[in-house]
């Protein structure tokens, strides 16, 4: 968390710590205001009014009060939602539940880069369709998507257009007017803001969207969502935000320039590959496959760097990440893949470390991988039968 | 996830990687796993007449403990025969290495590895391949 978005936040655990819905007390009035002031933070980060803003505990509510409520409210209009199978599984479980609700859903598959092919979307758009879901930028890949023209495809249609833009707010530049965005998902944490603390956008005009309660209660939120505000979250929600908008045009530009460094510096060895498209992706983010070295032993010697696998040799499935499968990658690419997320606190320092740490380890696990040693002799390893497992 | 001290060390540091001359008949190899399951391990055997195992060898690719169970297999092998080299059991190797319950796979793979290279060198000098249960996976 940027130490700024604290201090912004510690009066409303100790002096400050009415409720904000308590209207007949002074403390009620303070907490209130501080909220208020947060929309507005909030609101401005998307381009949006703060009317437009509904919190919630974080981007997976707001992904489930966006599917869920929208399929809810509109069911009379039609029950197609149309998503993406590179999407949150917060998205991809909501839709699952929704069609178990009666409601259809697609699944569109991406192209081998990792975005969605518009003239899929459009053929699958039907007069049932009420809602195309579609991420702003992907969590595991950083791949940034056509948001706008989406939103144009979704419209033509008569749908609504809602995207879960967690990994993008306070990244890169959204504006939900320009894009087009009727709904939009996002939280605290992913902006160096608290965890615990999300939104979700919900156009007011043109048209005016709606959603059905998925938390009954209170009325709080214009009755879309019950429950006491966490008014020190919702303060440095706030805050977060406009640290975001002040920084984020430096941040962006420092970030890919050490992104690209790492990136050319450890492409530089052999069977070394980036996944996802390059040219519409997230400053930050760098998913690089590191063939004939399985992921999670990589990152075992990386274990002070902040990097994650798309490995998953812990789960029960063994199955390695869905979205680097749905690129169409290999399950043994995809065992091999390292994300990589670089942040407003990474050095430079640090970039030649994890440069010189990962060079390092992919080196001393080739020399223990026998499938590197097959590669070098040549060996082609789709020709070898391999045990069942 | 927290591994033990016992795998960070086998991992770095592992024991007896490499390779043995698999077209001899004194050796016996093993291939195990696959890759797109994210696991792969070979292991060798080198036999003396006497059915001792003189020296073993391994490479794997996987996780942290994969390549702990394939290195402490090496190391335990060596100087036993192949019969007695055919009890290690990978429970045995799950305690050695504190091995939590999702990586009890990394044992097993492990255990199969053994008993595929004895097998290896077994049929490779005229003796029957042991029937090799499938009870663990």
């Amino acid at each position: 968390m940027d130490p700024r978005v604290l201090e912004a936040m510690l009066p409303y655990f100790t002096q400050k710590f009415g409720n904000a819905a308590s209207r007949n007390h002074p403390f009620g009035w303070v907490a209130e205001e501080a909220v208020d002031y947060a929309r507005e933070q909030v609101a401005k980060i998307i381009g949006a009014t703060e009317k437009e803003i509904i919190f919630t505990s974080g981007a997976t509510e707001s992904n489930n009060l966006a599917l869920k409520g929208v399929f809810e409210m509109y069911q009379q209009k039609g029950n197609h939602i149309i998503t993406l199978v590179t999407e949150h599984k917060c998205v991809l479980d909501s839709a699952h539940h929704i069609e178990k609700m009666g409601g259809k859903v697609t699944f569109l598959n991406v192209k081998a880069d990792g975005l969605v092919d518009l003239q899929e979307l459009e053929n699958a758009m039907t007069d049932k369709t009420i809602l195309v879901s579609i991420m702003y930028a992907n969590n595991e890949i950083g791949v940034i998507q056509p948001v706008k023209e989406i939103a144009a495809i979704a419209h033509k249609h008569g749908a609504l257009f809602h995207t879960d833009a967690t990994q993008a707010v306070g990244k890169i530049p959204v504006d939900v007017i320009a894009d087009g965005i009727d709904l939009l998902s996002f939280t605290g944490h992913k902006l160096y803001g608290p965890k615990g603390c999300g939104a979700l956008y919900v156009r007011r005009k043109n048209p005016r969207v709606k959603v059905t309660a998925q938390i009954d209660g209170g009325g709080h939120e214009r009755g879309m969502r019950s429950g006491t505000l966490n008014v020190p979250g919702i303060v440095g929600f706030g805050k977060a935000c406009e640290v975001a908008m002040q920084d984020m045009a430096e941040d962006a530009k420092r970030l890919s320039a050490l992104r690209d460094k790492l990136e050319k510096a450890v492409t530089e060895m052999e069977e070394t590959y980036v996944n996802g498209n390059t040219e519409h992706r997230l400053p930050h983010v760098a998913n690089i496959s590191f063939k004939y070295v399985e992921g999670e032993g990589l990152m075992m010697a990386m274990k002070d760097l902040a990097v994650s696998s798309g490995s998953a040799c812990t789960s029960a499935s063994l199955e390695p990440s869905y979205v680097l499968k749905s690129l169409g990658l290999n399950d043994d690419l995809a065992h091999s893949s390292i994300r990589f997320g670089l942040g407003r606190f990474t050095t430079e320092e640090e970039i030649d470390y994890a440069i010189e740490v990962t060079k390092k380890a992919v080196t001393h696990l080739r020399e223990l991988s026998p499938l590197w040693e097959m590669f070098k002799e040549g060996i082609d390893l789709d020709s070898i039968e391999w045990a069942e497992h | 996830m927290s591994y033990s001290d016992k795998v960070i060390d086998h991992y770095s540091h592992p024991r007896n990687v490499g390779t043995l001359d698999k077209s001899k008949n004194s050796v016996g190899t093993g291939l195990v796993g696959a890759p797109e399951c994210g696991d792969v391990m070979r292991l060798q055997i080198e036999v003396d007449e006497n059915h001792m195992i003189t020296d073993a060898k391994f490479k794997t690719f996987g996780c942290g403990s994969a390549i702990a169970s394939s290195s402490l297999a090496t190391e335990w092998l060596k100087g036993k025969s192949i019969d007695e080299a055919l009890k290690i059991d990978n429970m045995d190797i799950v305690e050695e290495l504190s091995l939590p319950p999702v990586k009890i796979h990394c044992s097993v793979l492990a255990e199969d590895a053994i008993k595929s290279a004895i097998n290896d060198y077994r049929v490779k000098n005229g003796m029957e391949p042991i029937a090799l249960e499938k009870s663990h996976h």
